[in-house]
């Protein structure tokens, strides 16, 4: 590892994550607006689609983070942890006891030999 | 700074401290495998501020230990990273209005920070959240992963703790009602079925991007009422 290869990293991490911002706002320019409303000036379809987007890449995060680890399965532990989350969530228990939940349950799940 | 926390509601508060202390500990674990790896202490820090993202630091130190080249190390980190390109897209006016707000918020964007913005409905209260979220989040990282390496021994094993499935779990609740909506429910279940298929296959990060062809059922289809006036 060298110092080069860590800001090359850096950087380009960096690169895609002010590009998104700087976008929108280049949209929202091109559109004639100054950005005075930045968040209404954008077609509201395009807006939908923009965090519909995000949605959907943060689910399929959920998803293959919880169900596969190094691209094959991920065992028992991990996934019935986030499902245990799920359910909770879903039956509306406040967010810090969900996440308790889940790291008790894989964690538990391991202790007891479970993969 | 103060206008942020007073926005933040006590069960918010709570909510960012506990993350912030599973973040604490998967730090730690970053650290010691860093030095583990070879790198000196300073590098792993330093590399949590300037990268902070922490799956793609795994990556690069994970590819590294195992003898891979640093090119490759570092196209796969990158390419993990991309999705903040499609999160800073959807969240950019959370960040603020002037330009030092654009270019330091951008730095605090991670999976967390953008999932707990999102799932408030009132902008103002939005950017607080995204903020106080980037900045716990930051700061306990940070102070992980330095005492990790300095530390230089595994404190204690993240799987074991069952953290691995903690961020998941963070992520699913924050996510949950904006799947309320059946349009993005559609999308995000076939988005996340297209990127399951594709992990054996893809490098890690792309099978993730691969779930927006889900974005699909947004295009919309003729409704009853479209029928009938066609048929007019």
């Amino acid at each position: 590892m060298t110092v080069t290869a860590m800001l090359v990293l850096a950087a380009g991490t960096y690169g895609f994550r002010v590009a998104g911002p700087l976008l929108r706002q280049w949209l929202v320019r091109r559109r004639g607006n100054t950005g005075e409303s930045g968040e209404v000036a954008l077609p509201p379809r395009l807006t939908e689609l923009m965090s519909t987007a995000a949605t959907v890449l943060l689910v399929a995060l959920i998803a293959t983070s919880s169900l596969t680890s190094g691209g094959g399965f991920a065992g028992v532990a991990l996934p019935a942890g986030v499902a245990t989350a799920g359910v909770l969530a879903w039956r509306k228990v406040p967010f810090v006891f969900v996440v308790i939940a889940a790291a008790g349950v894989a964690a538990g799940l391991r202790a007891l030999g479970v993969p | 700074m103060r206008s942020i926390w007073r926005t933040l509601t006590p069960p918010l508060r709570r909510d960012l401290l506990a993350l912030s202390g599973a973040i604490l500990v998967v730090g730690t674990s970053f650290g010691t495998i860093a030095v583990a790896a070879g790198l000196p202490w300073w590098m792993a820090s330093l590399m949590s501020v300037v990268v902070f993202a922490g799956g793609s630091q795994f990556m690069v130190v994970g590819v590294v230990a195992a003898g891979g080249g640093l090119v490759t190390a570092v196209l796969g980190a990158l390419l993990l990273n991309a999705r903040h390109l499609p999160f800073g897209l959807a969240i950019g006016p959370v960040l603020g209005r002037t330009w030092p707000a654009r270019l330091l918020g951008s730095h605090l964007l991670i999976d967390e920070s953008v999932a707990f913005a999102m799932a408030q409905s009132e902008p103002r209260r939005a950017r607080a959240v995204y903020w106080a979220a980037g900045l716990a989040l930051f700061v306990s990282w940070n102070i992980g992963c330095v005492a990790g390496a300095m530390a230089g021994q595994v404190i204690g094993d993240p799987d074991a703790l069952g953290l691995d499935a903690a961020f998941p779990a963070a992520l699913l609740a924050l996510v949950l009602p904006a799947l309320r909506e059946t349009r993005v429910r559609r999308a995000s279940l076939l988005g996340a079925g297209v990127a399951l298929a594709a992990t054996p296959f893809l490098p890690p990060g792309v099978p993730v991007l691969l779930a927006l062809v889900g974005l699909v059922m947004l295009v919309p289809t003729p409704t009853g009422r479209d029928r009938a006036e066609a048929a007019t």
